[in-house]
């Protein structure tokens, strides 16, 4: 019989230094029954990518408070592609300007949350999204 | 699931060989024959256990470890170091939180070093159920070093002691007097015992109670040996003078600060040679054999146990317990029916 977990990596890019926003998120999925790796501050984008293959996981949760995103979803997301990892869920959290979301989107990236997310919606998003896809 | 080729797998495919330790992780049934084609490709690799409390910082002397390891020798190739971090899932949600990445950013980039983060999925004893099982695959896969770091354990979970070929303890000063030291349980497993952040206060006393109890293991007094430095130079003269020869292996005391790599080039001496020390004295052959022996006898166990559920009328075994609740008969009668 197959045991399936949904397994995240919560990856914090870039040099913001604030990351109780992921760790609060970790231990939502955690409670939420996932396994979910914590790689710490500072991943660069080829850390995350190297890091998602070796723990293949389903889904890439990015925290970025620095306002780099427009710079950092996309060069994550071209690692994870050129490294194979072409059936991951990426979700963003953080500051995120409102008109910056839609780009965020087009790149393929599943969701974005903004401060103040419930944690549950988040839950439900990564599992529903996974339920849509068969790997 | 789709198939995962062994081949790229010995070929050093790094997604393959990511997909196959989750096939193995979930019990994929594909899984199975994915072993048994790699398995005659194993027993190459030296395992290395790195346990000990939690806070004793394994993670981060783990990171030194694989950084040291990967230098290798002089004129030999790199040795390739993968690393297998167990840490507890939640008996209530069945999630985990698996941080020890957080502390290995140093081997970031590296082609040479492969980190897979594991989750104990309910089982006790310091590993998950599959880790043997994700050991055979790396070790097949060309890894020359396998350090398997477990959950935080402190007494009982002294299963990496069956796994690994060379069990490195990790205390840190001031996690409990020198009765802990005496109890049995995880010192007893290590072949090195590494007293980790030796800057802090009480890392003399904790060397202390662990030479203590080693004299009492060895039966004689002084017959080990002190490595490191960091304020405890006035204890070594003493020892290293009542050290002999001895033929059998024993545990040697290293201090370290992991943080800032201090003490690690000895303690990764001491562990090439204790790989050695076990194939010179036939002792890597024999713990083969009685790990081999547990493997197999484990899956008989489970094996027998998917069978009889398979053929288990449920209806059956409910009614049987409602009995046993009700005190008609014991839950020892209730095996003897339902077998």
């Amino acid at each position: 019989m197959t045991e399936k977990r949904i397994r995240v990596l919560i990856a914090k890019p870039g040099l913001d230094g604030h990351d109780r926003g992921a760790k609060v998120i970790a231990r939502a999925l955690m409670d939420a029954g996932m396994e979910v790796i914590y790689t710490g501050l500072r991943q660069t984008p080829e850390m995350i990518a190297e890091a998602a293959l070796q723990e293949d996981v389903d889904v890439v949760g990015l925290s970025i408070l620095s306002g780099a995103h427009n710079a950092l979803v996309p060069a994550i997301i071209e690692k994870l592609h050129s490294s194979g990892l072409t059936n991951i869920k990426v979700f963003v959290g953080g500051i995120i300007p409102e008109p910056d979301i839609a780009g965020l989107l087009d790149l393929g990236v599943k969701a974005v949350y903004g401060p103040g997310t419930d944690t549950q919606t988040i839950i439900a998003d990564i599992q529903h999204a996974m339920q849509r896809s068969s790997r | 699931m789709p198939q995962i080729d062994p081949i790229a797998i010995r070929q050093g495919d790094r997604l393959a060989l990511s997909r196959a330790l989750t096939m193995i992780e979930n019990n994929a049934p594909e899984s199975r024959a994915l072993q048994s084609a790699l398995f005659p490709f194993t027993g190459h690799a030296h395992l290395i256990g790195v346990t000990g409390a939690p806070g004793a910082g394994k993670s981060t002397l783990v990171n030194q470890l694989a950084m040291g390891l990967r230098q290798g020798k002089e004129g030999q190739p790199a040795p390739k170091v993968a690393i297998i971090a167990v840490d507890p899932t939640s008996p209530f949600t069945g999630g985990a939180l698996l941080g020890d990445r957080i502390r290995m950013g140093g081997l970031a980039g590296d082609k040479g070093i492969f980190i897979r983060s594991m989750a104990s999925r309910g089982v006790l004893g310091g590993l998950a159920s599959h880790t043997a099982a994700f050991v055979t695959i790396l070790d097949s896969a060309g890894f020359d070093l396998i350090i398997i770091e477990t959950i935080g354990a402190g007494q009982a979970e002294v299963g990496i002691a069956s796994l690994a070929h060379t069990v490195v303890v990790v205390e840190a000063p001031g996690m409990g007097d020198d009765i802990q030291a005496i109890k049995a349980g995880i010192l007893e497993i290590a072949d090195i015992i590494v007293v980790n952040k030796a800057d802090r206060l009480g890392a003399e006393n904790t060397i202390r109670a662990l030479r203590v109890m080693l004299e009492m293991a060895q039966g004689k007094s002084g017959a080990f040996d002190i490595k490191g430095k960091h304020g405890l130079d006035a204890l070594l003269p003493t020892i290293k003078e009542k050290q002999k020869p001895q033929p059998g292996w024993i545990p040697p005391i290293h201090t370290t600060i992991a943080t800032e790599g201090q003490g690690i080039a000895p303690l990764i001496e001491d562990i090439l040679r204790h790989g050695e020390h076990l194939a010179h004295t036939g002792e890597w052959q024999q713990k083969e054999a009685a790990r081999l022996r547990r493997d197999i006898q484990a899956l008989i166990r489970n094996t027998l146990l998917d069978q009889w559920w398979q053929k288990q009328d449920e209806n059956q075994f409910e009614e049987i317990l409602a009995d046993v609740l009700q005190r008609k008969y014991s839950p020892l009668e209730a095996v003897e029916r339902l077998l």
